[in-house]
């Protein structure tokens, strides 16, 4: 007798459904061991980190703007992951559409209607689809692995914005600490009353748009076809080159404008850390959500009640930030095997002659 | 079931319990940590002193700390303290003040501390110590100690605390020695012990024989050790480490600042101030001079008494820049808001700030 | 001269955890597995490592320790990405997210604890040979013996060699197991070598350094030595240039190591004849025996 894994013939739609839930159940059980094994009640320390986050407005308002950037880039890493192109540096993309995207008031302070808040968004995005360019370009031009050079190029741009933040673009007023001058105005995001901003529907839109065109378009077809069978996508004309530098634009883009809504929302500055690491955490999200753009709604909202209720857990159980980065480690793993059922599934058998395996 | 059941109640009641007892006297104080509490330097001290008002105030206070929160993301996790019941919340980043001022604006009943920054409010109040102090005596052992006359310094990155811990040292140095030399290296980071390590390799074999540094780990300390050089520790005293090269270190000592003012806040005192405290006050400590000749020792210990009493302030003009310009009246310190803002080089320094 | 001598060991100090890496690394992805949480592998190394030297007092003790905890965290891997099928994308970044997390949850105690420190010759220290005569060796069997083409033959079509009658699975576990040993053992370099003490997240991004050197190297071990010297040395000449008192800005220098593995990717990928049939062609890809 042997366990062995069986690809069923077409993907279990009850699996499909089920398997986040099972992963989920999994995962409670784990942190109820785990919450016991710390001295803390199973069902106290669950509830902190699950529930009391959805229960509060305020905290659910911190989870919308938390997964924002989240599902932004995520979105376009997605539709990146689809066609089989691997852009790992959108931390960087999103670092250089801030950079790019606080220009104007940065220059002109004083510039004050609405069109430089277009302005800015808009050179946001530009600056992030084209610093995500380049590892495209690279790829396409030299064959240099994108991996590599969108990773790398990550660190290129924190220390650029480093740099500018403590030489040429500090604030002279700031008792030369590493800011620029805080942004006023038309220079920030406008919000929904409380602190949810319009980058949220500029994500939702995102999801929106990308999911329209990877269902019911030719592009989407093409990106599905590219991912999948090259040698198919070659066949009917489509050019893996340039589908390589129309990923890396979308993708680097929707990292930039993230980046710009960040740094107009939440910081309402440049300083030398803008992102807590959204641009990798959201790898994690484009592969939880499946590669789909609803998906990836749902992913980045998941991951999000993760750092929160890492959070909560660190003020109301007093257990420390590691425990919270185990369970959420966890959680993906079981999110991941689980993923497993739906293409899936596990069969007993007998050994059977090996002469008969080599038969086939 | 029956017993699935009655474990779900007791949980339940515990949790209603749970939620009960927090209510209770205790007083509620909160800290807000840019790294995590074991970065053995920087947050580390933090935390040493959130222990001592644990330990000195007992179970009339409780305290609870958040680790590793970014910058970029700190709003929450403050505002989460406030609703939390937090009454007193200290926030050890610069990069908090516009966070901290936010959320202060929003729960005027609670009362906010600020590292570093230099902005308050009626119910957000500032904190720093002056390491700077610290700095000179280093420095006047440095020039006393070196037989190549360099000093190697490694530093993490261009703020004014660490700009004017750079020109203290010279400035002390100098008082000894008037054409010290000081090379510097920025790691760009606060904490990664390779390249602190790297760093520090890298200035002995240029023709420094002592190491300084403004980072957080015993990297750099414990190369000076191997290589038979000397070095100064950071943070808290280093001695383990290098027990043959360690001269002294400056001790951030924030323990007495935090249990004074939880005691302000508790009986109802507190007031919203910028705190600057140093040796006097005792923020800043030296660890014991060790591994030097006895009059070296000496001399450290009577400067350290005189900028404790008051007699000197390294800061003390007039102070030739780098550039060649004069800055402060002769006998008389530079004013606050100067060092609190520092970026420029004293005369002396072989190295460029951004600009 | 003896200027030279220093910068050249401290160069060899600052490559060796990331050529360590790197091969171990290397060895997985020509075996067709792309794992990405060498970060994670790398830091419970370092913390492992630095705990059981500290508590057995043998530095050996400590590097064996190491090897174990990244061969443990691989397997975590390997079960949910061989046996269960997981993305390896996703699930690498899991795995470096659970080793940063538990590294610190273990290392809490040993933090402001001097450990053990490696002897060293000449300031160099026996990983530093080790790790040569190690890529040597990986060069050797990936490309001259029975095993190494088996290796390859996995990574490259997992389906033909199945067909062979090679255990596809079997092969990539060890594959991926000598992976986290290596990236163990250069955690403990960390540790133990680098400097002798623990601090949270004290791999500060090698991990992923490591793993870009991989590419960079075109899957070659030789090219691997060459990236991690090349990126050593222009990090380390960077605080050589800092010292000197020009004045350019830091972060330059800093961004400089980047910068220069980019360049010289360009400059290698450009030439089709040395890359050509070296990336393995199933990196990443699933496997699952037809029955």
């Amino acid at each position: 007798m042997q366990l062995i894994l069986e690809k069923r013939s077409d993907r279990s739609a009850f699996f499909a459904l089920a398997s986040p839930f099972l992963a989920l159940l999994f995962t409670l059980i784990f942190g109820a061991v785990m919450f016991a094994l710390l001295g803390i009640n199973p069902l106290n320390g669950l509830y902190v980190y699950f529930i009391e986050p959805l229960t509060q407005v305020w905290s659910l308002e911190q989870l919308v703007v938390k997964a924002t950037p989240l599902v932004l880039i995520g979105v376009g890493l997605a539709v990146c992951y689809r066609a089989n192109v691997w852009n790992i540096g959108a931390e960087g993309q999103l670092t250089m559409g801030a950079i790019a995207g606080s220009i104007a008031p940065v220059l002109f302070p004083n510039w004050q209607d609405p069109s430089i808040l277009i302005v800015m968004l808009a050179a946001g995005t530009l600056g992030g689809a084209l610093f995500g360019l380049i590892p495209g370009l690279l790829r396409t031009r030299f064959n240099a692995n994108e991996i590599l050079t969108s990773l790398m190029l990550v660190y290129v741009a924190q220390l650029f914005l480093d740099w500018l933040v403590r030489g040429p673009w500090r604030d002279p007023k700031g008792y030369n600490f590493p800011v620029t001058k805080s942004f006023e105005g038309w220079q920030l995001l406008p919000t929904f009353g409380g602190t949810i901003h319009l980058g949220t529907l500029f994500a939702l839109l995102a999801c929106a748009a990308l999911a329209l065109l990877m269902e019911k378009t030719l592009k989407g077809f093409e990106i599905k076809v590219t991912g999948t069978a090259p040698r198919a996508g070659r066949f009917a004309g489509f050019s893996r080159d340039r589908m390589i530098l129309f990923c890396f634009l979308l993708s680097g883009g929707l990292a930039g404008l993230a980046g710009i809504c960040e740094v107009t929302s939440v910081i309402g500055k440049l300083q030398p850390q803008i992102s807590p690491g959204y641009g990798f955490a959201a790898i994690i999200v484009a592969f939880l959500g499946r590669l789909n753009p609803v998906g990836v709604l749902f992913a980045g909202l998941l991951l999000a009640l993760s750092y929160i209720g890492g959070e909560a857990a660190q003020v109301s159980l007093g257990i420390s930030d590691k425990i919270a980065k185990v369970f959420q480690g966890v959680l993906l793993f079981f999110i991941l095997s689980c993923d497993t059922l739906i293409l899936y599934r596990f069969k007993f058998i007998t050994r059977r002659v090996p002469a008969l395996a080599v038969a086939e | 079931m029956k017993k699935f059941m009655m474990t779900v109640a007791t949980a339940a009641i515990a949790l209603g319990l749970g939620a009960t007892a927090s209510l209770a006297e205790k007083y509620k104080a909160c800290w807000v940590y840019v790294g995590p509490v074991g970065d053995g330097g920087y947050t580390f001290q933090h935390d040493v002193g959130r222990k001592q008002v644990e330990k000195e105030l007992g179970d009339k206070v409780e305290t609870v700390f958040v680790e590793s929160v970014a910058e970029a993301d700190a709003d929450r996790s403050i505002e989460r303290l406030a609703r939390d019941g937090c009454k007193l919340i200290f926030t050890t980043s610069f990069g908090f003040m516009e966070p901290t001022l936010k959320v202060a604006a929003k729960f005027p009943d609670v009362k906010f501390e600020h590292a570093t920054g230099y902005k308050t409010a009626p119910n957000v109040a500032t904190y720093n110590a002056k390491f700077h102090e610290g700095r000179y005596i280093l420095g006047q052992i440095a020039a006393k100690l070196s037989k190549t006359g360099t000093a190697g310094y490694i530093v993490s990155f261009p703020i004014p605390e660490v700009v004017s811990g750079i020109n203290s040292f010279m400035l002390g140095a100098q008082s000894v020695k008037p054409d010290f030399k000081v090379k510097i290296v920025w790691v760009n980071s606060w904490f990664d012990p390779g390249k602190e390590a790297d760093a520090a390799k890298v200035l002995l074999s240029q023709g420094a024989d002592i190491t300084v540094q403004h980072t957080d780990s015993t990297a750099a300390l414990q190369i000076a050790q191997e290589q038979g050089k000397l070095g100064f520790g950071q943070s808290s005293d280093m001695i383990k480490f290098a027990p043959k090269a360690q001269l002294t270190a400056i001790v951030d000592s924030w323990g007495p600042y935090y249990v004074e003012r939880v005691k302000a806040a508790m009986d109802g005192t507190w007031k919203s101030q910028q705190s600057w405290e140093g040796m006097k006050e005792g923020l800043v400590t030296m660890a014991p001079y060790t591994n030097m000749p006895e009059d070296v020792a000496k001399m450290a210990a009577a400067t350290q008494a005189d900028i404790t009493s008051g007699k000197l302030n390294p800061f003390t003009g007039p102070i030739t820049k780098q550039d060649g310009t004069v800055v402060g009246e002769a006998g008389k310190p530079l004013p606050d808001g100067d060092i609190l803002g520092m970026n420029w080089y004293v005369k002396g320094v072989d190295d460029k700030l951004p600009q | 001269m003896d200027q030279t001598l220093a910068v050249l060991v401290t160069i060899a100090t600052a490559a060796t955890p990331l050529l360590l890496t790197a091969i171990g690394e290397l060895v997985v992805e020509r075996s067709g597995v792309l794992n990405l949480g060498v970060e994670g592998m790398m830091v419970m190394g370092a913390v492992a490592g630095f705990a059981v030297a500290l508590v057995t007092g043998s530095t050996l003790l400590g590097i064996a320790a190491a090897m174990l905890a990244g061969i443990a965290m691989s397997l975590l891997f390997a079960v949910l990405t061989l046996t269960l099928v997981a993305n390896q994308v996703a699930s690498g970044l899991a795995l470096t997210l659970l080793g940063l997390g538990l590294s610190g949850l273990i290392g809490e105690t040993f933090v402001g604890q001097p450990g053990l420190k490696l002897p060293t010759v000449l300031g160099i220290d026996g990983l530093v040979p080790f790790s040569l005569l190690l890529t040597v060796t990986v060069s050797y069997v990936l490309f001259k013996t029975k095993v190494g083409l088996i290796i390859r033959a996995v990574g490259n079509n997992h389906h033909s060699a199945h067909a062979l009658g090679y255990r596809v699975i079997v092969l990539r576990y060890l594959c991926v197991m000598f992976g986290g040993a290596c990236a163990g053992l250069a955690g403990a370099y960390l540790s133990l070598a680098y400097t002798s003490q623990w601090i949270e997240n004290m791999s500060a991004g090698r991990g992923w350094i490591a793993l870009a050197l991989v590419v960079f190297a075109s899957w070659r071990p030789l090219r691997t030595l060459l990236g991690a010297y090349l990126f050593g040395a222009v990090s380390i000449l960077g605080f050589v240039v800092q010292a000197m008192g020009l004045g350019i800005p830091s972060q330059f220098l800093s961004a400089l190591p980047y910068l220069v593995t980019i360049a010289a990717l360009v400059i290698i990928s450009g030439n089709k004849r040395l890359t050509r049939a070296n990336t393995p062609a199933c990196l990443a890809q699933s496997f699952v025996p037809d029955r």
